[in-house]
């Protein structure tokens, strides 16, 4: 015991600065709701929905060097199977489970078929399924509401056994369950990349032949990951639906699926807080651009050649590289 | 029986289009290693040039296909010089994003130059009217577009083939480090490479305009038909990709007529299983 209580308080120590910002921006985002109005907690919300999403998409770019085209239907499969179970009347809890065991589900399926691929082949291939998954919504009206969706999802409250009922109705209530889901998600996630299965995502990354010729299952590790990837989508995805209480099919076209990985590359897809980084930023720039002109694709068309051709470390890389050495 | 022919005859001219985009691609993933992502915007911007040479400026059919070939040879040009060269010897991942910003620019540059509204072109006089096939009227571009197609499958097997730059881009397409030794200038036969493909994406634009709107977000619709074609056919085998498209064409117009609900679910179907057992696609060598 008292060696974990050395480890802990070794690790404390070394990372105490990065603790009390981490601590700081924590308490930020919880008061937060005392002095902003309901539209900037509603982009906040859509940040860290996009943070999972990015952390889903990261899980695969940044540490296992995979890039996915079709996250967006896991992320489909969580807001739809949640909307569903919403729509049926249950509260909120059973609707985000069962949103992220659907998403988890899929995921594992699908997982077989497509970590035998790298490269260009696992990008089309998560391209094909995720295309599927959108097709299905487009098409299965009975089940899904064709184009149109489905539409007036419940903001359920959350209870749990009549120990304790939250009304979920309002904005700020809903913020705070989404952003503890969040922090839930992202402190697991943490934990795994920092656990010897996350070195092993990043050893496949550097070299695929090297970690076979340790006597690591290469494509286990990949199932894994893949699987991870699909859970995390499925929670984005889950948190998605009663947030804006209307999913429509496009929320699995493969051009939502570059919505995180533009965040991804804008924050740092090789820190662990360039996925965060990036969905703010991402949400932040769009805001802000939206505003004062129409082309804000043109805009971020450019931005992201900028960064793919010079930083491709992203914000992160860059304050690692340039500003976090001058700090000390 | 005449409805089944009528449609495979409809697929079979919209497997022209998958077809001369999907040979772009091929030719700028066989050579340059590049899968391009903003290719449909090639075919995009072709058509658009194609929209306003023909309608706005009134120049005739064959002009405005010229103009729409100089327009998107340009843009190739551009995009090859001063972007995508700094990337060839980059991860595959990087090649997809950067190519995929491109799609934005090019959908955001068309919303800015002919604004939002959907264009729905005429058809040029030279093509109007039907004849009649299995006892239906068939529109005389539909059959125009199938011989085009072909015609310009014949007219890259030419260059390719017998040409002396086509020998060369075979020895670049199949040994980089060799050819380059011999003495070809490599970094100038891949900007005219993409150049042709950029060409191909353009001849399908501008053949396009007469029947289907032109639209901004055109490029990222026709960039995914034609992945599930040059998939199916085998990435980089430009026979794979004129077969692909002929599958691709037909068993999507038949699909329309009987299970129209399933099309897209079908033709995504294909494309998963044709990577599940055989990820080299029809045509496609070793990986």
């Amino acid at each position: 015991m008292t060696g974990l209580k050395d480890t802990l308080a070794l690790s404390i120590k070394r990372h105490r600065s990065q603790l009390c910002w981490l601590g700081a921006f924590i308490i930020f985002l919880f008061i937060l709701p005392l002095f902003s109005g309901d539209y900037i907690l509603y982009m906040v919300m859509r940040m860290a929905i996009l943070c999972l999403l990015s952390y889903s998409v990261n899980l695969l770019l940044g540490n296992t060097g995979l890039l996915s085209f079709g996250q967006a239907g896991f992320y489909a499969c969580g807001a739809y199977a949640c909307g569903k179970v919403l729509l049926a009347g249950t509260s909120l809890l059973p609707g985000i489970i069962i949103g992220v065991a659907v998403a988890a589900i899929v995921a594992i399926i699908l997982a077989f078929f497509c970590v035998r691929h790298t490269a260009i082949y696992f990008a089309m291939i998560t391209l094909a399924f995720g295309m599927m998954i959108f097709s299905l919504a487009e098409k299965w009206v009975k089940f899904t509401g064709g184009d149109d969706g489905l539409i007036g999802i419940p903001r359920a409250s959350l209870n749990f056994f009549y120990i304790f009922n939250i009304k979920m109705n309002t904005i700020p209530a809903y913020y705070y369950f989404v952003i503890v889901a969040t922090l839930i998600a992202i402190y697991f996630i943490y934990r795994i990349l920092h656990s010897p299965l996350g070195l092993i995502f990043q050893g496949i990354r550097d070299s695929e032949t090297r970690v076979s010729f340790v006597g690591i299952s290469v494509r286990k590790s990949r199932l894994i990951c893949f699987t991870i990837a699909g859970i995390y989508a499925g929670l984005g995805g889950a948190l998605f639906a009663p947030l804006e209480q209307t999913i429509t099919p496009s929320t699995s076209h493969w051009i939502t699926s570059t919505d995180p990985i533009i965040a991804t590359l804008l924050g740092g897809m090789y820190s662990f807080s360039g996925p965060i980084v990036g969905s703010v930023v991402y949400f932040l720039l769009k805001d802000i651009i939206v505003r004062l002109t129409m082309n804000w694709m043109l805009i971020l068309g450019t931005i992201i050649i900028i960064l793919v051709l010079a930083f491709r470390g992203g914000v992160m890389g860059a304050f690692h590289a340039y500003i976090s050495p001058r700090l000390k | 029986m005449s409805n089944f022919i009528f449609q495979a005859l409809n697929g079979l001219s919209s497997a022209m289009f998958l077809w001369l985009v999907a040979a772009g691609l091929t030719v700028a993933f066989g050579v340059c290693g590049i899968l391009n992502v903003a290719h449909g915007s090639l075919y995009m911007m072709g058509a658009y040039f194609a929209f306003t040479s023909f309608q706005i400026l009134g120049l005739n059919f064959w002009l405005s296909l010229v103009f729409a070939l100089i327009g998107a040879g340009i843009i190739g040009f551009l995009m090859e010089r001063f972007f995508l060269r700094r990337i060839y010897d980059q991860p595959i991942e990087f090649q997809l994003i950067l190519t995929f910003a491109f799609i934005l620019v090019f959908d955001n540059l068309t919303k800015m130059i002919w604004g939002t509204m959907l264009i729905i072109p005429t058809m040029p006089s030279l093509f109007q009217g039907t004849i009649p096939i299995v006892g239906r009227p068939f529109p005389i571009y539909n059959l125009f577009i199938i011989f085009a197609g072909i015609a310009v499958a014949l007219i890259i097997w030419v260059i390719l083939n017998k040409t002396w730059w086509g020998m060369k881009l075979r020895a670049a397409a199949s040994q980089r480090e060799m050819a380059n030794a011999i003495g070809i200038n490599i970094p100038m036969l891949f900007t005219a490479a993409f150049v042709f493909a950029a060409l191909l994406a353009a001849i399908g634009g501008a053949l396009s305009t007469p029947i289907r709107v032109c639209d901004s977000g055109v490029g990222g619709a026709v960039i995914i038909q034609a992945f599930v074609v040059t998939v199916i056919g085998g990435l980089g085998s430009l026979k794979g990709a004129f077969v692909g498209a002929l599958i691709i064409g037909v068993i999507g117009a038949l699909c329309t007529l009987y299970v129209p609900f399933i099309e897209l679910f079908v033709l995504y179907l294909i494309m998963a299983v044709v990577l599940i057992i055989r990820p080299q696609g029809l045509f496609g060598g070793e990986r």
